[in-house]
Order: structure tokens, then sequence, then C-alpha cells
């Protein structure tokens, strides 16, 4: 089947149900998306599928029916996306294993709400999991990504 | 082979060597140099040595041994040596570095010594000087205990200096100026007429001569990088998905398995029928293991399917079956036979007691997980003559160590290649997942293997943090805590942890009463009592040890009797508290908090502290009783540390590390059935989520003559201090974690 993802259109031989997670990280070599779960509790695997926030954990890669972006496909360290400014700003990591799924969580996010209310954000942000705590810093790049976008 | 030169400064002896093109800076212990670790990656006329800074055509390398498991270790090593070698971080590789036994961890056993952190007097010191030498033979490179900068913090910038200086040499005698005359900055040497040397280029003339050895470090008021915020450097590609962590590594060849393994951990396998599974497209291997199977195939997700369509006769576990025998294991341990340590006895308990009204309680507390956001992998490539093992470990000398004894190689011909770790939080001080992947490997030599734990595999096998109960008596007198008599029982930590690495360690385990008996606290009659529990499901280091369970125990049940003197709980333990950087935590803490003012209805706020790793941490936290729950308002930490390094870094972890203690205080735990963790994933243990964390506010003392790290030292007073928030609240004290068996949270 074919797929694109990150402008690059790929042809894979995988079953029908594989999740996209595992289409990405293991036929595509793309591991920005994480494996954290697998079962839609982490967010670690966040990707957008027509600029819309998905988990890829739980996609079958025979119902992609859009362009994919992963984390590298949003921004790259010489053209960053205003969230992984503010993200790099208040130093949002510490291991960072979640941080790529937070990043495209906040960037769909900002995408719908532009002017989120700090309990916009709450909700929002609330179904990606960070074991190493960052949430205090990950509220705070929200609401800079999301004046640094209205600004743009 | 190059020339080596050693000049003795305090107790190690640091040298300068020839490498290819270049020169290199380090260290060797007690006269005689540990194996060297790069002597066999280096080719022939390199020279032997540990080395922290390393100058040749590639650059400049600053190599780091201490593991980063997301605390920011490679950040803050780099930047002390960077700070004294004049050295940008942007300028700079920077590189874990292979194991070797003279990347020595000091800091680490000096905690494990019976001595307070408080107590630096000469007995406490010299008996940490003793212990810290069979700690050298261990050669433990292991990284833990909050030990990255105690250790680091002399050692890494005084290699910087000698490097820049021995620079500055080189420089002066081809400029035939005087080294006084010269400066450094960004990674050149620079001369007063403007002539600018870099330090690449000047490498073979360092090579040549003597290192300077005679110099000073430089005051801390010159400090450009240190004790500022500094940019890690990771966060850019932490920031953009392009950092690799182990579990995203691949190297060329590679083939994807998982494990699966006796849910009853250590039980044995009795048999399994792989027909369903080996018919399964990708599948290339079914390769029987120590306790399970190995599943090969040319997909992580296919390995995963087909192991899951394995079916297995699993063994009965080695411990109780279920929780009940757990509890009553623990119960039963407060007898004499398994008193283990009383390293706090003042004045006389008993006596103290009787006649009093005397309060009692029994705490509780759960195996947890550590479950780190990364599952953990290993990738191995066995041949016949070297091992090469690509994992995000903290103790790649053990794993060296077993690896060659599993394929009857020699330590060299192991090579450990650490990678960026998603989070260990103790995890990855286990290296099971490394000696199946070398099973697997050895089945199929010359073919590399990648295992990825799936996430229910990882829970079933996390080696979770003790399970433990403690029992309190005591009573006020005048208003005041008179008396206070905690006795702890749980199984050692550090039996089950080192038994695993076939160690055993002598004498009472540490942590069975870590961050209870070591507290700096001067009630009248007080006693603490430690008793080792049989062991039971195994178990492993846990953020903070010993003290994520004691400090819960200690400073509830002090609470308690405060509560029963009528006393103000900030008050009490402040006037009980006789040190003196201990005692400004809490009028820290009282101070950022308001403590004392309205809060309104239906709130309450609650105090707790906890000493561990030497660092002495305060914790103030607001709730609200709601109709739905308890919400968590605020919380104000206070934590001295000696120096704070790095002040966002600082704020991060220590935010971090509240969270972590509360997530887990609030919901989390495991529990075994049929001898199996019935947690399997983040939805049955899910820990704080976003819309309930509290805005916390951080402040970093520095009235502490040590120099601390601050990975764990938040977790301990999180737990206690929500619960004498909750009881502040509500009138309810909750003795027993996740305090959502008795309480909800919103
Ligand atoms: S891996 Fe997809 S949500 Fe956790
Ligand atoms: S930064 Fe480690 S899980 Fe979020």
């Amino acid at each position: 089947m074919q797929i694109m993802v990150n402008g690059t259109t790929h042809e894979v031989d995988v079953e029908e149900d594989m999740p996209l997670l595992w289409v990405l990280r293991d036929e595509l070599g793309i591991t920005g998306p994480k494996y954290g779960c697998g079962i839609a509790q982490c967010g670690a695997c966040t990707v957008h599928v027509d600029g819309v926030a998905v988990r890829s954990c739980q996609l079958a890669a025979g119902d992609v029916d859009g362009e994919v972006t992963t984390i590298e496909g949003l921004g790259t360290p010489d053209a960053l996306h205003a969230v992984q400014e503010a993200w790099i700003e208040h130093q949002v990591a510490q291991c960072g294993y979640c941080q790529s799924g937070q990043i495209m969580a906040a960037a769909s996010f900002l995408e719908t709400n532009p002017e989120p209310t700090d309990d916009d954000i709450d909700r929002a942000m609330s179904a990606n999991l960070c074991r190493c705590g960052t949430y205090p810093r990950i509220r705070e790049a929200v609401r800079s990504a999301a004046t640094k976008l209205m600004e743009a | 082979m190059g020339r080596i030169r050693t000049i003795a400064r305090r107790t190690f002896l640091i040298g300068s060597a020839t490498i290819v093109g270049g020169v290199a800076f380090g260290y060797y212990m007690y006269q005689r140099p540990s194996a060297n670790p790069l002597l066999t990656d280096l080719g022939e006329g390199e020279a032997a040595i540990t080395p922290y800074v390393k100058i040749d055509a590639d650059g400049i390398t600053l190599i780091t041994p201490r593991a980063d498991k997301g605390q920011g270790a490679y950040s803050i090593q780099a930047a002390l040596i960077a700070e004294e070698l004049d050295v940008e971080l942007d300028q700079v590789n920077v590189d874990p570095g292979p194991p070797s036994p003279a990347y020595y961890n000091t800091a680490l056993s000096e905690e494990g010594a019976p001595f307070m952190s408080t107590d630096e007097g000469f007995m406490a010191e010299s008996i940490r000087a003793v212990m810290d030498v069979p700690m050298k033979f261990l050669g433990m490179q292991v990284t833990g205990g909050s030990t990255t900068v105690p250790d680091g913090y002399e050692k890494l910038r005084i290699a910087g200096a000698v490097a820049r200086e021995t620079l500055k040499s080189a420089a002066a005698s081809k400029l035939g100026i005087d080294p006084d005359q010269l400066k450094t900055a960004n990674a050149t040497v620079i001369a007063p007429d403007g002539t600018e040397l870099s330090y690449v280029e000047l490498a073979p003339l360092a090579a040549a001569i003597d290192p300077v050895t005679n110099i000073s470090l430089r005051d801390p008021k010159q400090w450009r990088m240190l004790c500022r915020p500094m940019q890690r450097i990771d966060i850019v590609p932490k920031s953009t998905g392009a950092l690799k962590y182990g579990i995203d590594y691949e190297v060329d060849g590679m083939v994807h398995a998982t494990v699966k393994l006796n849910p009853r951990q250590g039980g044995a396998i009795n048999g399994f029928d792989a027909s369903a599974a080996e018919k399964m497209r990708g599948v290339k291997a079914i390769v029987p293991i120590t306790g399970g199977v190995g599943v090969v195939a040319d997909n992580t997700w296919r390995a995963i399917q087909a192991a899951n369509a394995i079916e297995f006769d699993w063994g009965e576990a080695p411990y109780p079956a279920e929780m009940d025998g757990h509890w009553q294991t623990l119960s039963e341990s407060f007898i004499e036979d398994r008193l283990e340590s009383r390293q706090r006895d003042d004045g006389d308990v008993e006596t103290a007691l009787q006649g009093a009204d005397v309060i009692e309680a029994e705490y509780r507390v759960p195996y947890l997980a550590h479950a780190p956001l990364e599952p953990i992998s290993a990738i191995v490539k066995v041949t016949d003559t070297r091992v090469d093992i690509w994992t995000g470990t903290q103790i790649p000398r053990f794993t060296q160590n077993s690896v060659a004894a599993m394929t009857g190689l020699d330590a060299e011909a192991v090579h450990i290649h650490v990678l960026m770790m998603g989070g260990s939080f103790g995890h990855r001080l286990e290296d099971e997942v490394v000696k199946q992947t070398v099973e697997i490997a050895m089945a199929m030599k010359g073919t590399p293997v990648k295992v990825t734990y799936s996430r229910e595999e990882d829970f079933a096998h996390d080696f979770p943090r003790q399970i433990a109960m403690a029992r309190g008596r005591g009573a006020a007198r005048d208003g005041q805590v008179d008396s206070y008599d905690l006795s702890i029982a749980m199984p050692s930590v550090i039996a089950s942890q080192m038994g695993r690495q076939n160690f055993s360690v002598p004498g009472p385990d540490s942590q069975i009463v870590a961050g209870a008996w070591d507290q700096p606290f001067a009630i009248p009659n007080y006693r603490t009592t430690g008793y080792r529990a049989p062991e039971l499901a195994p178990i492993s280091s846990w953020r903070s040890v010993g003290a994520s369970s004691n400090g819960f125990f200690h400073d509830c049940f002090l609470d308690e009797l405060v509560h029963a003197a009528g006393a103000d709980p900030l008050e009490e333990r402040i006037r009980l508290c006789w040190h003196e950087p201990s005692r400004k935590v809490l009028e820290a803490v009282g101070e950022m908090s308001g403590w004392g003012s309205d809060l309104g209805p239906n709130r309450g706020r609650g105090v707790a502290f906890c000493m561990s790793f030497g660092v002495s941490c305060a914790e103030v936290i607001e709730v609200t009783n709601t109709d739905a729950g308890i919400k968590i308002d605020k919380v104000y930490v206070a934590a001295e540390v000696g120096k704070v390094m790095d002040p966002v870094n600082f704020d991060n972890l220590v935010k971090g590390g509240v969270v972590f203690g509360l997530g887990h205080a609030m919901n989390c735990q495991i529990t075994y059935s049929d001898g199996m963790a019935e947690q399997t994933n983040y939805h049955d243990y899910e820990g704080m989520r976003l819309y309930q964390c509290p805005q916390i506010e951080v402040r970093g003392l520095e009235n502490g003559s040590k120099i601390r790290g601050i990975g764990e030292p938040p977790v301990p007073p999180a737990a206690p201090a929500l619960a004498n928030a909750i009881f502040a609240a509500t009138g309810q004290r909750i003795r027993e974690l996740p305090l959502n068996k008795h309480i909800d949270f919103v």
C-alpha cells in the first residue's frame, strides 16, 4: 500500500491491521513517534493525519486516509515550528520521550483553538502522559506557543 | 605506545596521554590505573588513560561517564568541564564513554555508610573514605542515588582546568612567551597580540609536554556557565524528534524481537506451544530463554503479535500468589529474629510511654512500578570474539561482567554502547533485558538482535519498589512531641537487586530505615527500628529507594503526634529540628506558603519534611475538599543542595519529583493475584495527569557545606505532605498508599 509521510510517498508491504506507529518506526525508520503503551493511554505516538492529531498506535495502516505528518515533518532544528520553539525556550523536556507526542498534540490543538484558556490547555493536554512530570512547563510552553502563533 | 605521565593531586592522579592526532586528559586511581576503557577501541600507538577530555583532529570531546536518563546528567557534566576548559557547549562533542573501572562513583558508597548525612564529624568522614575503597574495586560505574553532581563537582572541573593550562603551556612554548600572558576562550588560546591558536591545533603539542597540574579552580563568582540558566545540550534534539533513544536505535542487519517471560516472576516455564506463532508473518525464530521465550521477527509489532499467540504453561511464583500473603509476611516480621537495625535510640521510649496517652498507628505502602515511558530494550550482536551491546543502562560495568560470564569471553571483548534513556526512575539499574537479548543473540551469532519489551511485559517484569509496613507508637507531653517509636518492616531491596547481579552485600540494609532513622529531629525519646522481612516479589531501587516509603511513614506519624500535642505542624517541626540547614528549609516553605494564613472553607494545608541523599527537603501542600474529591491546589518546595548548579534544570527536576511523588501517592500500586502483577498498562497505573497538576513553587537553598544532587529528594516528602493536607482539610487520617483507596481525587 502507499502512504504519504512528511511529503514523501512510500510503498509499504504490510498487513492492513499493522498500526501506523510500527509502519513508521520499523518499516520506514521514522522514530520521532514513540511507542509508550500501545493502547491509547499515553499519547507518545501522536502524529497528524491531514493536520489532525491521532494516536498512531491505534490507527491501522489500512485506515490511513490522508497525509501523515510526524514530529520530523513539523519542523527541523533550522526551521522550528512555533510549538517547538516554545518547547526549547521553556526547556520542557526531561527524558524527552513523551515530548514528540506532546508537541504534536499541542500543535494540532492550537490550530483548532488559537486562543485557549488555561482550562482548555489542561483539558487538551491531559491525554498525554509524562512520567517525568514536566506538566508545569508544558502549560507554560503551550501558552507561549499560542502567543507566538497569534503574532505570526 | 604513547607517553603517559601522571602527577599526584589529592587522592587521585591526573595525567595526560598522547592519542592519535591529539591529547587526552584524565585520571588514574590509586596509582594503579584501572584497565583502560578506550584501549580496546583505540588504534596502535595510542595511550591508556581514563579521559574526561579528548582533543584530536575530530575536535574536542568531553566524556561524561554518568548516564543520562532524563535528568540532564550529560549537560551538567559537560558544563563542569567546559567551565574551566573555556569552551562553549556547542563547540564540543559529548560522549558517555565506554564502561571503565576508573569511572568509579565515590558519592554513592558514602551514603551507604551508617552515618547520617548531617554528620560530618571525623568518624563519619573517615568511615566514608574507607567505604569508598571496596566501591572502587567493585568498579561500580553506577548512576544512582542522586550522585552525579556530588561525584563530578571537583573531578570534572579539575580535568577541565588541567587541560586548559596544559594547552596554554603548549601555546606559550610555540609562541615563545610566558603562559601568564595568554588567555583562553571559545576553545582557543589567545596571545596579547591577538594571535589565536585553537585547542585542536595545539593538541599534538600539548601531548608532548608534561601536564600542568598546579592549577587552582576558579572562584564560583567567576563562573560564566555554572549556576546560571543553561540550555541543555539535548533540548533541541528532544524537541524535534531527532534524538535517538535506545528503543530507536538501529544497527545494520538487525532483526526485531520481543520476549515473553513467566508473569509469575522467577517461576519456571513448564512448556509452551508456539505452533501458531511460528506460522505468523515475519516470524524468524522462537528461542527458549531463561524463564520464557524470545520471538524474533522482521518488525517489532509482528514479534509482539506472535509472542501473544504462544500458549504457555507457567510454573508457580516463588512468592505468595495473593496480596494477603505479602501483607501477612510483613506483619509477622516485627519480631526480634528479624530485627536488623536500631540506629536511633535516644532517651528512653519504653519508660516515656508508660502511663502516657499513647498514639498507635500502622502504615502501609504498596509495590510500585518504575514504568518509565520508554519500554526497555537492548540490541546485542554476538560473534565468536566479541559482543556489542547498545542499550540505555545505569550499570554498564555489571552488565559487562555478566555478559562476559554468559559468553565465555573476556570482559574486554564485551563492548557496551550506552544510549539515551526515556526515563528510568531506577528501572535501568536492572539489566535482565540485556541478558535475555544475549541469550537470543547467542542462538543467532553474527546477527544483531533488538529486543523491545511490550508495555505489558514491562509492567509484568518491572522489579517494583518495595512493599513496606510501619508501626508507630508515641506520645505528646505539655504541648510538645515527647516520644516517638517507629518500626519498619520490608524486604531488602539491596539484597534482591544485588542478588540478581550475584553479589551479596554484607551487613544491614541501610535502605530499610533510610528516610526515617536519619531525620534531624531532637525528640526527647526517639527510636527507629528496622526489620528485614523475608524476600517476597523481586524488588528494585525506585526513585529515592527506602526513603520513598519511609518518608511517608516517618513524617505522617510525626504529624499525628504534633496534632496530638495540639501544636502547629510547621512550628513544632522547626522547634524539634536541630540541624540548621534543615530548619532553614522548613522556615522557607513556611514563608513561601504564607503558613498560618486563613485558607477559607473546605481547604487545608499540610507540611512534610524528609532528608534523603543528604538533601533536606520540605513541602507544603494546599488542597480543597470539593464535592467530587480532593483537588491539589498548590505545592511549595524548598530544598537544601549546597549549590544550585543549573537553576532551570533544578526547577524542572524538583517539579518533576513532586509530580512523580504525588501521582503515585494518589493512585498507583502494583498488586499480585495468582502470582501475577494485576496492573498491565497505564490505564490502571495512571499517576498524575496534567489537569491534576498543581502550581508548584520551588526554592533551592545554599546553606549546606556539600554539593548534592536533586533527582530523588523531592519525592519522599510529597506523599506525606499530601496525606497531612488531606487530614487538615477533612479530618481523615489516611495511613495507606495509594490514597485513592480511601478518598477520591479530582
Ligand atoms: S503508544 Fe499510542 S497512545 Fe501510547
Ligand atoms: S519528559 Fe520524560 S516522559 Fe515526559
